[in-house]
C-alpha cells in the first residue's frame, strides 16, 4: 500500500517526461448543412474548440467529460479517423496532420483504438483470428504459420484460449469480445492506444477484469494510452493525469490525485461532486454540488495557465483564483 | 407490495431463458428499495411482470403472486391493469425518448393521464400539469408544456418522465435505470430530485441499478440480483459493512473508488455471467466463488437471515463469509 502511494507520487513528480503524443490548437468543426438542391454550410458544431496538450511515453491520460463535451471526437481526431479543422498532432515526432495514404497509414501501426462497444465493433463473420490478424495481413507483416503462432500468443497474453481461434464474435460474452478488441489493436504492437470508453458497455463484475488487463499490458508493452470515460472512479484509480473537456475546450488539466483532492474549475467541482461512492455512510453524508442552470460553466478561450507544477487550469479561473 | 415465489421465463427459438427464478420479498410502504444487478440478472424483468409489461409470447408468468394493496396484480385482467399502472404504480424507465410521444406535447401527455385516472376537466388538468413539471424542477412550466420532447434535453426529459409517473399520486415508484443514460452530473440532479419529492410525497420506491453508489446513496434497503435470484437483502448499511453474499462482496471489492487512490490492482471477479439458457443448478455464483463449498455447486441455497447478524439482513449462501474474513485478517496480522 505504502509503496504504492510512493510510486503514484514519484509518477506525478517526474510528469514532464517525453511526450509521445503533442496535440497543438487542436480544432475540429462539423458543418451543418442547409438547403434542399445546393448545400451550403450554415453553421457548424465545435466538437474540438482549440485544444493543447502532451501524452507522455508509458502515462495513461485520462479525458473526460459530459456527452457532446468532444471528448470521443478528440481521440478520434488525434488517430486521423477524423481529419482536423485546423492545429497540429504529432506523435512519436511525425505531424500526422500533413500525411496522407500510404505514409499515414504506416503510422496507424504505431496508434491503434479499442472500442466502447464490443458487440458493434467485431466484424461478426470473420472468425477470431481474421479479426485479430487483419492489421498484420493489410500491413503485409506476417503470414501463415508464423502469423498464428503469434495470434495465439496474442490471444493467449489477453486472456482467450488460444483453441477459440477459429469462432466467431457471437460466440463469445462482452467481457471476452472486449479482449479480442484489445487484441487486434495488440496486433501490431502499437505504442499509443486510445480507449473510447472501454469498459462502460461490461457488467460490472467484468470491468475489474479487463481494466487489469489493460494495466497489465501497459506495464508489459510499455504502452501510452489516452483512456476516455465517464466513470471518474475508474479514471481514479487508472489514470496518471486527467484531462476535464467542457464544451469543447480543456478547462483543467493535473495530476490525477491533486485534480481529485484539489479541483479549481467550478465544472470539475461540480462533476466530482456528482459521482456516487459505494458506501452508504458517506453517501448519505455527502452535501452535493449541483450543477447551477444559471452558471456558465464554458471558457471563452482555451487558454490554460500552469496554477501549481502540472495543475493547468483555464486562465479566466485562474485569475480569479 | 408482496412478491411471493415469481418465476418468469421466456420461451424462444434458442431455448428457454430462465429470466426470474422463484424470488419472494416485502415492500414497505414509504420504502426506497434498491435493486441491483447486471444484465441478465432477471431485475428489469422481474419489475416489468409486476406491471403486466412483459411481452407474452415470449414471455410467460410461470407461477407467484404480486399482492400490492390486497390484490393479486398477476390475477387482474388487462383493463384492471391499466388503471393500476399509473394511477397506483407508476414506472419511469432508462431511456426518456423512447418512453414519450415524439409527435405529442408534453402537455398533452401529462394531461392524457390526469384526464384518464383522475377524470379532470381540461383546465384542471393543464393546471395540474404545470404544477407537477414545476415541481420536478423544469423552469418556466405553463409555456413548457406546449413543448415536444425532443425539444428537451435529456435530463430535462427524464424529469417530465418523472413528472408523469407522479402525476396520479402513486403508492409506488418502479424507476428501472432512470440515470444509466445521463451524465453524472444529470443523474445527480435527478437523483436529488427524487429524493425531495420522496419526502414530500412518501411514496415507496423500487429503483433497479447496476450502480452500487446509487444504491448507496438513495436506498434503505437493497436487493443483490444474480442469475435471476435474489442473492442477498438487508438494510443498505448492513449489507455494505457486514456483506454475506461473495457476489455482493466480489462486486464491492472490485469497483474503484472516486474518494481513494489508485494503484495495485483491482480485485476481480474471475469468470463471465452465466448462460440464462440453462436452468440453474446449485449456487449460480458458484462457478465464480473462490469462496464455494461442495454444496454450492450441486444445491441451491435458500435465501435466510443470515446468523449473527441484523434480524433482517437474508443472504442465499452455503459458505460462510465471517469465516473468510477472520482467516483474511488472521493471515494479514501473521
Amino acid at each position: 500500500m505504502v509503496a504504492n502511494a510512493l510510486d503514484s507520487q514519484n509518477k506525478q513528480l517526474d510528469y514532464k517526461k517525453t511526450p509521445i503524443v503533442s496535440v497543438r490548437g487542436l480544432v475540429k468543426h462539423f458543418p451543418i448543412m442547409s438547403g434542399i438542391i445546393i448545400k451550403r454550410q450554415v453553421a457548424a458544431v465545435k466538437a474540438v474548440d482549440d485544444v493543447t496538450f502532451d501524452i507522455w511515453k508509458g502515462e495513461t491520460l485520462g479525458l473526460v467529460g459530459e456527452s457532446g463535451s468532444g471528448k470521443s471526437t478528440t481521440g478520434r481526431t488525434i488517430l486521423q479517423l477524423y481529419r482536423p479543422t485546423a492545429g497540429s498532432v504529432m506523435v512519436e515526432g511525425k505531424e500526422l496532420t500533413s500525411m496522407k495514404g500510404e505514409e499515414l497509414r504506416h503510422m496507424r501501426q504505431r496508434m491503434q483504438m479499442i472500442f466502447q462497444d464490443p458487440y458493434a465493433s467485431l466484424n461478426p463473420r470473420m472468425t477470431v483470428g481474421n479479426i485479430v490478424s487483419e492489421p498484420l495481413r493489410i500491413h503485409k507483416i506476417m503470414k501463415g504459420a508464423e502469423m498464428r503462432e503469434y495470434i495465439e500468443n496474442l490471444l493467449e497474453k489477453v486472456g482467450l484460449n488460444p483453441f477459440y481461434i477459429n469462432r466467431y464474435p457471437h460466440e463469445f460474452s462482452g467481457g471476452q469480445r472486449q479482449r479480442i478488441g484489445i487484441a487486434r489493436a495488440l496486433a501490431l504492437n502499437p505504442s499509443f492506444i486510445v480507449a473510447d470508453e472501454p469498459i462502460s458497455a461490461l457488467d460490472v463484475s467484468i470491468q475489474a477484469q479487463v481494466v487489469n488487463l489493460m494495466k497489465g499490458l501497459q506495464e508489459e508493452l510499455e504502452l501510452t494510452y489516452l483512456f476516455i470515460a465517464h466513470d471518474l472512479s475508474m479514471i481514479r484509480y487508472l489514470c496518471d493525469r486527467v484531462a476535464v473537456m467542457y464544451k469543447g475546450k480543456i478547462v483543467e488539466l493535473a495530476p490525477t490525485d491533486e485534480l481529485y483532492d484539489h479541483p479549481l474549475h467550478p465544472y470539475t467541482k461540480v462533476l466530482l461532486s456528482a459521482v456516487p461512492i459505494p458506501d452508504p455512510d458517506v453517501e448519505k453524508a455527502r452535501k452535493r454540488q449541483i450543477m447551477d442552470p444559471e452558471f456558465d460553466y464554458s471558457e471563452p478561450t482555451s487558454e490554460l495557465v500552469e496554477v501549481s507544477p502540472g495543475h493547468f487550469l483555464a486562465a479566466r479561473r485562474a485569475a480569479a483564483l | 407490495m408482496e412478491v411471493k415465489n415469481l418465476v418468469v421465463r421466456f420461451y424462444t427459438q434458442e431455448g428457454i431463458v430462465y429470466a426470474v427464478n422463484d424470488i419472494s420479498y416485502a415492500l414497505k410502504e414509504g420504502e426506497t428499495l434498491g435493486i441491483v444487478g447486471e444484465s441478465g440478472s432477471g431485475k428489469s424483468v422481474h419489475a416489468l411482470s409486476i406491471m403486466g409489461l412483459i411481452p407474452t409470447p415470449p414471455g410467460k408468468i410461470e407461477s407467484g403472486s404480486v399482492t400490492f394493496q390486497g390484490r393479486d396484480l398477476l390475477k387482474l385482467s388487462k383493463e384492471e391493469m391499466r388503471l393500476v399502472r399509473g394511477a397506483e404504480i407508476a414506472m419511469v424507465f432508462q431511456d426518456p425518448m423512447t418512453s414519450l410521444n415524439p409527435v405529442l406535447t408534453i402537455g398533452t401527455q401529462i394531461t392524457e393521464a390526469l384526464k384518464l385516472h383522475l377524470g379532470m376537466n381540461n383546465t384542471q388538468a393543464r393546471n395540474r400539469a404545470t404544477e407537477l413539471i414545476d415541481m420536478v424542477g423544469i423552469p418556466d412550466a405553463r409555456r413548457r408544456l406546449d413543448a415536444y420532447p425532443h425539444q428537451f434535453s435529456g435530463g430535462m426529459r427524464q424529469r417530465v418522465m418523472i413528472a408523469m409517473a407522479l402525476s396520479c399520486n402513486p403508492k409506488l415508484l418502479i424507476a428501472d435505470e432512470p440515470t444509466t443514460a445521463l451524465d453524472v452530473t444529470i443523474q445527480a440532479q435527478i437523483i436529488e430530485l427524487v429524493k425531495d419529492l420522496k419526502r414530500e410525497l412518501g411514496m415507496a420506491i423500487v429503483w433497479i441499478t447496476h450502480d452500487l453508489g446509487v444504491v448507496a446513496g438513495i436506498a434503505d434497503t437493497i436487493q443483490v440480483m444474480y442469475a435471476g435470484q435474489i442473492v442477498e437483502r438487508g438494510p443498505v448499511e448492513t449489507v455494505f459493512k457486514d456483506t454475506r453474499s461473495a457476489y455482493t462482496l466480489g462486486l464491492l471489492n472490485s469497483l474503484p473508488r472516486m474518494d481513494q487512490r489508485g494503484g495495485g490492482r483491482l480485485t476481480q471477479i474471475e469468470g463471465a455471467p452465466p448462460d440464462m439458457r440453462r436452468q440453474p443448478v446449485g449456487d449460480p455464483f458458484a462457478p465464480r466463488n473462490p469462496y464455494r463449498t461442495e454444496r454450492c455447486l450441486v444445491e441451491q441455497p435458500p435465501l435466510k437471515p443470515v446468523d449473527g447478524g441484523h434480524p433482517e439482513h437474508l443472504a442465499a449462501a452455503w459458505y460462510d463469509l465471517r469465516e473468510v474474513r477472520k482467516n483474511k485478517s488472521q493471515g494479514e496480522a501473521v
